[in-house]
């Protein structure tokens, strides 16, 4: 079936252009992943290990938390996955990209770390410890 | 719920559908679930990406990674890898032919670095049946700012923005509206010409399938400055998937009250119909669009009047293109002199091009208006197939022009299109190699218009045929010198005394391939040889007595017997019987059959 995408519930008409704004900002949300994606460069852009070794050490956990806190923290980011960063010992690990600055990478990183990553790093620029030099460049680069 | 982590776009154009993208989507959810990760990840179907190429299309999001020819079956691999694991599948990602490196984000692919969507920025982006997302993209803010505006305003800034009809005539689209908005009547009209027609073209289908509601709001605009109440939009019924997804969005907005009765509490009312055309190429001509619609032949009259004087039952009508509709409401939120900072000095904006033919990166794409040639074909379209000689590339369909090697780097825009013996068109491109014979070429598109002609009027319905039949008599290898000073007088009258604008142009194709590529023509006639070697009957098949060891096998598959010769002897062949089919030469285990 080609109408699969239309809800079946009724809408309710919007009367106004304040009506309109309200349900912009509404489902705004959902597009805001792609909007961020289509501009990573000007945003923070934080990439979470997760091969196996991550995962076993809690990636997934790690990367839920950045999710969900700088959305509520009001910080615009990219959250993405990406295999083995070649660091199994200091797994979880996760790379974090500012706007215009070279990549850091953390190590050790769980949820009460990524907490303190978002406020001293990402929001102050502080540097926090456990990082790593970092030691291989990305086929992204290109 | 936990929230979405990474979106999965999928391409659902025409293209990337025919090929499964509907299985793709399937399978995509089935893998999610029995990973337990459908709460995490999202799949939506969106509009075309424009990379037709190497379709169908799936993109993850956020890292922008741009997977290419995914089947059904990849999809478990996909999910198990790069969303589980964060690993990205290297033999789905799009390979750099220039250094067989793998290409991940579809940021640093040359097919889009160089192109500018405007008219196309939500296609490939968000889900065209579902309105929320095309209002989370500004959508119907448009037509929320121009109902607190006045007509004469809206229309002051289109005139300033420097938009012109994307249809092909390059009218600019603020001084229609102005024409149709002074005229004083009971009941107007709005009309979006989705009746797109020439052939290898597909930027109005992709921006309907893609973003139908760019359209709908673009047009209650207009409804609202020309003071017209109805909208009417004439699409082709061969384009299935564009209705069901206008269809949808049609009845979406309506739902919203975005469509209908006092449109966000204004007293504007206005409302959409759809038309439907059998794919006939005239009824792209304005008048005859209208004719058709109000059930007559689709045959075009005489301008003046103009449509929007007396169009559709005889009320002033404002008739844009698909293509012209989809920019206007990034002109009203961003403002008249951004529009016009992009693109050449009597050209702003951008505009759609459809890449065809012996072209690496088959595709739509959009680029600025005043990029070159050469830029959209060997930067964006990467260059001709097979490492052969570019020899001309087709732009604007039937109705314009072949230019060759010495105009690739003329900045494309309207009015450069047009000095150089071509036309913009609609934004058809098709690129030929050295394979293609240029006689040839002129053949097709002469056929193309006899077929569709309407035959109202004399030149255009006898004339076109007889240009056919000179061409014919070319590529038989029995042309004239005569006939070549024949196909170009008969090709000036044609154009200078058609009614519209089919006939006036019909012979663009003939005209530019006699001026650019003369020499051609002139090998055809005077030594029977077509360098290309399409035009058949030219061709002489000959085996080299030398080379044949005597095997049969050429006579053996030669469907019409002409191959004769003993068994361990050289054959040969009966010009005569011969219909130059081919098959002895692929038949040849010796190279011995040449063609000459």
């Amino acid at each position: 079936m080609l109408e699969t995408g239309l809800k079946t519930v009724i809408m309710t008409k919007i009367k106004s252009l304040a009506d309109l704004r309200k349900i912009k900002d509404d489902v705004q949300e959902k597009i805001r992943l792609r909007e961020n994606a289509d501009q990573p460069e000007k945003l923070v852009q934080i990439k979470v290990g997760m091969a196996t070794s991550g995962i076993a050490s809690g990636a997934k956990e790690v990367m839920n938390f950045l999710i969900e806190e700088l959305e509520k923290r009001n910080v615009d980011a990219v959250v993405t996955q990406t295999g083995d960063m070649g660091y199994c010992f200091a797994e979880p690990t996760i790379e974090v990209i500012l706007p215009g600055q070279e990549p850091v990478v953390f190590g050790n990183v769980n949820v009460k770390r990524a907490d303190e990553i978002i406020e001293k790093y990402i929001k102050n620029g502080e540097l926090v410890d456990g990082i790593i030099p970092r030691n291989y460049e990305t086929i992204d680069n290109k | 719920m936990a929230k979405y982590n990474q979106h999965l776009l999928v391409c659902g154009g025409t293209g990337c559908r025919a090929s499964h993208s509907d299985a793709i989507v399937e399978s995509l959810n089935r893998a999610l679930v029995e990973r337990n990760l459908d709460g995490e990840v999202k799949v939506v179907m969106t509009g075309c990406f424009g990379f037709c190429e190497k379709g169908p299309i799936v993109k993850v999001l956020p890292d922008n990674t741009f997977y290419t020819q995914v089947t059904p079956a990849d999809c478990d691999e996909i999910v198990a890898e790069h969303i589980y694991k964060g690993r990205k599948v290297n033999r789905l990602l799009y390979t750099n032919p220039e250094n067989q490196e793998h290409v991940s984000d579809s940021k640093h692919m040359g097919f889009y670095r160089k192109q500018i969507r405007i008219a196309l920025r939500n296609c490939g982006f968000i889900d065209p049946e579902n309105i929320d997302e095309y209002i989370a993209r500004d959508g119907y803010a448009a037509l929320g700012k121009v109902l607190s505006s006045t007509p004469e305003q809206v229309i002051s800034d289109l005139i300033k923005s420097g938009l012109r009809g994307r249809g092909g005539g390059g009218f600019p689209t603020g001084l229609k509206w102005q024409i149709t908005s002074k005229v004083k009547a009971d009941q107007k009209y709005v009309v979006c010409n989705a009746d797109e027609g020439d052939p290898g073209a597909f930027m109005d289908r992709s921006i309907l399938e893609g973003d139908p509601h760019s359209v709908i709001e673009a047009m209650a605009i207009n409804g609202y400055c020309t003071s017209a109440s109805k909208g009417l939009i004439y699409i082709r019924a061969e384009y299935p998937l564009a209705i069901a997804r206008l269809k949808v969005a049609l009845r979406q907005a309506r739902e919203y009250g975005l469509l209908g009765e006092n449109i966000l509490g204004s007293d504007f009312s206005f409302d959409i119909e759809m038309r439907y055309g059998a794919g006939a190429f005239v009824c792209g001509e304005e008048t005859a669009l209208i004719h058709s619609m109000e059930g007559h032949r689709g045959e075009p009259t005489f301008k003046p009047p103009f449509p929007s004087e007396s169009g559709y039952l005889g009320k002033p009508t404002n008739v844009n293109n698909v293509e012209t509709y989809a920019n206007i409401p990034v002109i009203i939120l961003k403002g008249p002199e951004w529009f016009a900072s992009i693109g050449s000095e009597k050209s702003k904006g951008t505009k759609v091009f459809a890449l065809a033919g012996k072209i690496n990166n088959v595709g739509l794409i959009e680029v600025p208006m005043g990029t070159t040639l050469r830029e959209v074909i060997y930067e964006i379209g990467g260059g001709i197939k097979d490492g052969k000689q570019f020899k001309a590339v087709q732009t604007g369909g039937p109705s314009g022009g072949c230019l060759t090697m010495k105009h690739l780097d003329t900045p494309i825009d309207y009015d450069n299109l047009i000095a150089v013996g071509s036309m913009m068109g609609s934004g058809g491109m098709i690129v030929m190699d050295e394979d293609d014979c240029m006689v040839a070429i002129a053949k097709f598109y002469l056929e193309f218009t006899v077929e569709e002609s309407c035959g109202k009027c004399s030149p255009c319905r006898i004339g076109n045929k007889r240009l056919h039949e000179i061409l014919t008599k070319i590529t038989k290898g029995e042309g004239t010198m005569e006939d070549l000073d024949n196909l170009r007088n008969l090709g000036q009258v044609i154009k200078d005394t058609a009614l519209c604008g089919l006939g006036q142009t019909s012979p663009n194709p003939v005209l530019s391939t006699l001026d650019n590529f003369w020499d051609e023509y002139l090998e055809h006639v005077t030594e029977k040889k077509c360098r290309a070697g399409v035009c058949k009957s030219m061709l002489r098949y000959v085996i080299e007595p030398d080379a044949c060891v005597g095997c049969t096998a050429c006579a053996r598959n030669c469907p019409v017997n002409a191959i004769s010769g003993e068994r361990k002897k050289a054959h040969e062949i009966n010009q005569d019987i011969c219909i130059k089919c081919g098959a002895c030469v692929e038949k040849c285990k010796f190279n011995a059959i040449f063609v000459r």
